[in-house]
C-alpha cells in the first residue's frame, strides 16, 4: 500500500497516461492520412481484366468490390464494365453464384476515351477516311502506332482553342465596347478596321481549326464489347489503351505514373469526373497566397496596435475580445459577408464605376478569386493578431531598450526591432492560417468557387493576373467531383486522391513557411520568440 | 536555543571583518593610474540633479535627491538593491518615462538645460546621452549594423560616415582588433564580455556626452569585467560617465566620485577615496563594511 501510495506520488501513472494519448494522437494522425494514401494511390494502379460468364451473357471488366453474404442476402461482385455510353451503367452486380468461368484474357483491352468514360473490350477494326485498313490484332497495333500522333494532333487543336482564340475573342469583345462607347467618328473608324484586321485573323484560325479538326477525324476505330455490340469513334478520341492483362510489372508501373502525371498536370473531362485536377491545384494554391498576402499586413498592424500604441482599456480589452470571437464565428457566415459586402457592394461599385461599359455584365460584381481571398483573409486574422501579439510580448524589453537608449523613436524601434524579432511568430501565425485557409470551402462557394473555370487566374494573357476571375478549388472539387457528378460511384476513388493532394499542397505551403522560419529565427541567433 | 524573552533579540552583529582588503588591481596598467586627481575637483558640473522626487503610482522610490557629476568623472552609484540607484541613472536619459505610473518631481540638467523642462525632445536628450544595460543587449544583427543602429535611425545614410564611426566606436570600446575580420557576422556569436564592449561602442557611435552604466559587469567573469574597467578610464578621458555598481571593489577601483543611496535616499555623496576611507555617515560606513546589504 505504502509503495503503491509513493508510486503515485512520483506520477509514473500520469506520465503513462500522457504518453498513451500522444501516442493515440499520432496513430489517428498517421491512420487518417495512411487511409487517404492507400485509398487514393490505389486510384492509378490497372487491375487485371476479368472476363465471365454472367445471367445475361458474357462479362469483361475489372472486378471493384465483394461483399460477403449476410443473413438471407448471398454474396456479390461489383464488376466495373465500363462502356457507358453502351449499357448505362459504368457498375454491375452480379450474385457470385450466377458467375461461372473466370478468366483473364490476354487480348482484353481498357481503353480510357475523352468522351463516355472508360471502354473495356477489344478493338475491332480500324478505318481510314471509311475504308477499314486493319482488323483485329493488327488493328490494335496500328492504333498503338498511330495515336501518339494523334494524341499531338488534339492537344495542338486544344492549345490554339485555349490560347489564341481566347485571347482572340476577348480582343474583339474589347473592341466591340470600345466601339460602342466611342465618340468621334475616326476614332470609330479606327476601331473597325481594327475589328476587321482581328476578325479575318480569327476566321483564318477558325479555318485552321478545321482542317486540324477533319484531320483528326480521318481515322476511325471500331470498339467491340464482349457482348458482341460495337461502336465506332474517332481515333482522336482515344486517350489511352492499356492490355491490362498483358502488362508486365514496368508496364504498370509506368502507367500508373502516366496517369498520376495525367492527374496533377491536366484539365479535368468529363465533368471533372476523367482527366486532372491542375486548375483546382493551381487555384487553391493562388487563393491561399493572395490570403497570405492580404491577412498579414492586416493582422500585424491589428496587433501592433492592440500591443504597443494603445492604452490598455475597456476599449482595447473589447476589441480583443472581439476579434478572438472572429475565430468562433461559423465559416459560412463570412461567405456570406464576403457575397453581401465583398461581391455585390465593393465589386458592384468597382463596376459602376470602371467597367460600366461591360454591364449588365458583372467583372467585379460577381465571385471571383479576389473577393474569395479577401474573405478568407478576414476568416484568419484573428489567428495571426493572435500569434502576432504573442509574437510582440515575447521580444525582449531589453532590446527595444537599447533601441530607445540610442535615440530611436518608438516607431523606429519597432520597426527596426520589435517587428524583426517578432517576424518568426508572425509566420507561425500566417502557417496556421494557411492551413485553416486552404481546408475552408463554404464561404468559397458563394465567393467565386466554381465546378469547372475556363480559364486560370494567372495566365499569359494581359495584364497576366486575373483578379475577377473565378477559380476551381480542390476543397470543392471533392465535394463536387464525389458527391454532385452524375457518375459519382465512378468518380469516388478520384476523391480520395484529390483529398490527398489537398492535404500534399497544405504541407507544402507550410514547409515554405517553416523554411522561411527557420531562416529567420537562426539570424535571430537562436532565440526562441 | 530557545529565546527565553521574546523581547531580548540576538546582538546585532558584531563587526566583523575589518574594510575589504585593498582590492588586487585587475591590471598593472589600472594601478599605475591615479584615481582621482586635483583636476576633477575643479572641473564644470556637467549632471545636476535638484529636488529630484520620483513616484511609482502612489509609492515614492527616491526622495529629494541632489547631486552633481563633473564633467570627465566617473561617478559610481552604490547601495543595496532596491535602494533607487538604478532608477536615478534613468532618471538622466529619462528611460523612465517608458513605465507607465511614473511621476517626477524637481530637476536634473545635462550641461545647463534642464532634461524634464516641458518641451525637451527625448529623442534628442537619449542622444546626448549613451546607455549600457546590465545584460549585454546587441540587436539580432551583424556587429556592423548593431554599431551603426543609432547613426542609422538618425538618418545618416553615407557609407564613409558609417563606416568611419563604427571603426572609430569599435576602437573605443577596445573591440576593433578582435571583429575587424567579421563585422558582417552576427553579433549574437561573441561572447558574453564582447558583447558588452559592442554594446558600449554602439553608445558610443552617436557621439553622447555623458555615458550611463546600469551594472555592466554584473554578468560578466572577472577577466571580461577588468577589460571593461580599463576601458572606463579612457572613455572619461573623453565622456562623462555614471555608473551603478554592486561591486565595492568596482566603484572603488573606477569612479572619481561615489554616492550612496540607501532606501532612495542619497545618504553620501563625495570623492571615492574619502568615501571609502572615510565616511561621513554611519549608515555608509555599514554598508561598506558588509554589514548590510
Amino acid at each position: 500500500m505504502k509503495r503503491f501510495t509513493q508510486w503515485l506520488r512520483r506520477g509514473n501513472i500520469f506520465i503513462w497516461f500522457s504518453g498513451t494519448m500522444l501516442s493515440l494522437c499520432l496513430l489517428m494522425i498517421v491512420g487518417l492520412v495512411g487511409f487517404i494514401a492507400v485509398k487514393g494511390l490505389g486510384v492509378f494502379w490497372p487491375h487485371a481484366l476479368i472476363q465471365a460468364q454472367g445471367p445475361e451473357g458474357a462479362v469483361l471488366g475489372e472486378i471493384t468490390s465483394f461483399e460477403a453474404p449476410l443473413g438471407t442476402e448471398p454474396a456479390k461482385v461489383q464488376f466495373r464494365v465500363g462502356n457507358r455510353d453502351i449499357y448505362g451503367q459504368d457498375f454491375k452486380w452480379f450474385q457470385a453464384s450466377e458467375i461461372h468461368g473466370r478468366q483473364e484474357p490476354k487480348d482484353a483491352l481498357l481503353i480510357e476515351r475523352l468522351e463516355n468514360g472508360t471502354f473495356i473490350g477489344r478493338i475491332q477494326d480500324i478505318s481510314q477516311d471509311g475504308q477499314p485498313i486493319a482488323k483485329a490484332e493488327a488493328a490494335v497495333e496500328e492504333v498503338k502506332r498511330r495515336l501518339p500522333a494523334t494524341n499531338k494532333l488534339q492537344a495542338q487543336i486544344r492549345g490554339i482553342e485555349k490560347g489564341a482564340v481566347g485571347e482572340l475573342n476577348r480582343k474583339l469583345e474589347d473592341c466591340r465596347q470600345a466601339m460602342e462607347s466611342a465618340g468621334s467618328a475616326e476614332a470609330r473608324t479606327v476601331l473597325e478596321q481594327q475589328q476587321n484586321s482581328l476578325q479575318s485573323r480569327y476566321n483564318q484560325l477558325q479555318a485552321e481549326l478545321d482542317q486540324l479538326r477533319t484531320t483528326a477525324k480521318t481515322f476511325t476505330v471500331t470498339l467491340l464489347t464482349v457482348d458482341g455490340q460495337t461502336k465506332e469513334i474517332p481515333l482522336s478520341g482515344i486517350v489511352r489503351i492499356v492490355p491490362a492483362n498483358e502488362l508486365s510489372w514496368f508496364g504498370k508501373v509506368r502507367l500508373y505514373f502516366s496517369r498520376l502525371w495525367e492527374f496533377v498536370a491536366d484539365d479535368p473531362r468529363e465533368s471533372n469526373t476523367e482527366g486532372g485536377i491542375f486548375p483546382a491545384i493551381f487555384g487553391t494554391v493562388m487563393m491561399v497566397l493572395i490570403m497570405s498576402v492580404m491577412v498579414v499586413p492586416l493582422s500585424v498592424v491589428t496587433a501592433l496596435f492592440l500591443r504597443e500604441y494603445a492604452k490598455d482599456g475597456l476599449l482595447v480589452r473589447a476589441t480583443r475580445v472581439a476579434v478572438n470571437n472572429l475565430a468562433g464565428v461559423p465559416s459560412i457566415v463570412f461567405g456570406v459577408f464576403g457575397l453581401g459586402f465583398f461581391v455585390y457592394s465593393v465589386g458592384g461599385t468597382i463596376d459602376q464605376l470602371f467597367y460600366s461599359s461591360k454591364l449588365p455584365t458583372p467583372t467585379y460584381g460577381t465571385g471571383g478569386i479576389l473577393w474569395a481571398s479577401l474573405t478568407l483573409a478576414l476568416l484568419t486574422v484573428p489567428v495571426v493578431v493572435v500569434a502576432t501579439e504573442e509574437a510582440l510580448a515575447a521580444v525582449p524589453r531589453n532590446q527595444r531598450e537599447a533601441s530607445l537608449a540610442l535615440g530611436a523613436t518608438k516607431w523606429q524601434t519597432i520597426w527596426n526591432v520589435v517587428l524583426p524579432g517578432a517576424a518568426p511568430g508572425i509566420l507561425t501565425g500566417l502557417i496556421l492560417a494557411m492551413s485553416r485557409g486552404a481546408g475552408e470551402v463554404a464561404p468559397l462557394m458563394l465567393t467565386g468557387v466554381v465546378k469547372l473555370a475556363p480559364s486560370m487566374p494567372l495566365d499569359g494573357s494581359f495584364p497576366f493576373l486575373h483578379l475577377d476571375r473565378k477559380f476551381m478549388h480542390l476543397g470543392f472539387h471533392i465535394y463536387d467531383v464525389g458527391f454532385q457528378s452524375p457518375n459519382s460511384e465512378a468518380a469516388k476513388p478520384m476523391v480520395f486522391m484529390t483529398a490527398l493532394l489537398l492535404l500534399l499542397v497544405v504541407v507544402l505551403l507550410n514547409l515554405f513557411a517553416l523554411r522561411l522560419r527557420r531562416k529567420l529565427r537562426a539570424r535571430l541567433g537562436g532565440s526562441t520568440f | 536555543m530557545e529565546i527565553e524573552d521574546p523581547r531580548i533579540l540576538p546582538e546585532p552583529l558584531a563587526y566583523a571583518e575589518p574594510p575589504a582588503s585593498p582590492p588586487s588591481a585587475p591590471s598593472a596598467r589600472l594601478a599605475e593610474l591615479p584615481l582621482t586627481d586635483a583636476s576633477v575637483l575643479t572641473s564644470p558640473a556637467m549632471l545636476t540633479v535638484e529636488g529630484l522626487n520620483l513616484f511609482y503610482g502612489s509609492k515614492q522610490a527616491l526622495f529629494d535627491v541632489d547631486l552633481k557629476v563633473a564633467k570627465n568623472t566617473v561617478m559610481s552609484f552604490i547601495g543595496p538593491s532596491g535602494c533607487g540607484k538604478s532608477t536615478l541613472l534613468r532618471c538622466l536619459n529619462r528611460m523612465n518615462d517608458l513605465i507607465d505610473g511614473v511621476r517626477i518631481e524637481g530637476k536634473v540638467s545635462i550641461g545647463d538645460s534642464n532634461i524634464y523642462e516641458p518641451g525637451v525632445d527625448v529623442i534628442s536628450l537619449r542622444k546626448r546621452t549613451g546607455m549600457v544595460f546590465q545584460k549585454s543587449n546587441p540587436f539580432p544583427k551583424s556587429i556592423y549594423e548593431n554599431v551603426a543602429y543609432g547613426l542609422r535611425i538618425q538618418g545618416v545614410r553615407d557609407r564613409g560616415i558609417l563606416d568611419e564611426a563604427v571603426e572609430t566606436s569599435l576602437q573605443s570600446a577596445g573591440l576593433w582588433d578582435e571583429v575587424k575580420d567579421r563585422l558582417k557576422e552576427s553579433a549574437l556569436g561573441m561572447s558574453g564580455g564582447q558583447q558588452q564592449r559592442l554594446c558600449i561602442a554602439r553608445a558610443l557611435a552617436v557621439d553622447p556626452e555623458v555615458l550611463l552604466m546600469d551594472e555592466p559587469c554584473s554578468a560578466l567573469d572577472p577577466i571580461a569585467t577588468s577589460r571593461i574597467e580599463e576601458l572606463i578610464f579612457e572613455l572619461k578621458k573623453k565622456f562623462t560617465i555614471v555608473i551603478v555598481t554592486h561591486n565595492m571593489q568596482q566603484a572603488a577601483r573606477v569612479s572619481d566620485f561615489t554616492a550612496f543611496f540607501w532606501l532612495g535616499k542619497l545618504i553620501e555623496s563625495g570623492l571615492t577615496e574619502k568615501m571609502f576611507t572615510n565616511p561621513r555617515e554611519r549608515t555608509t560606513e555599514d554598508y561598506i563594511t558588509g554589514r548590510f546589504g
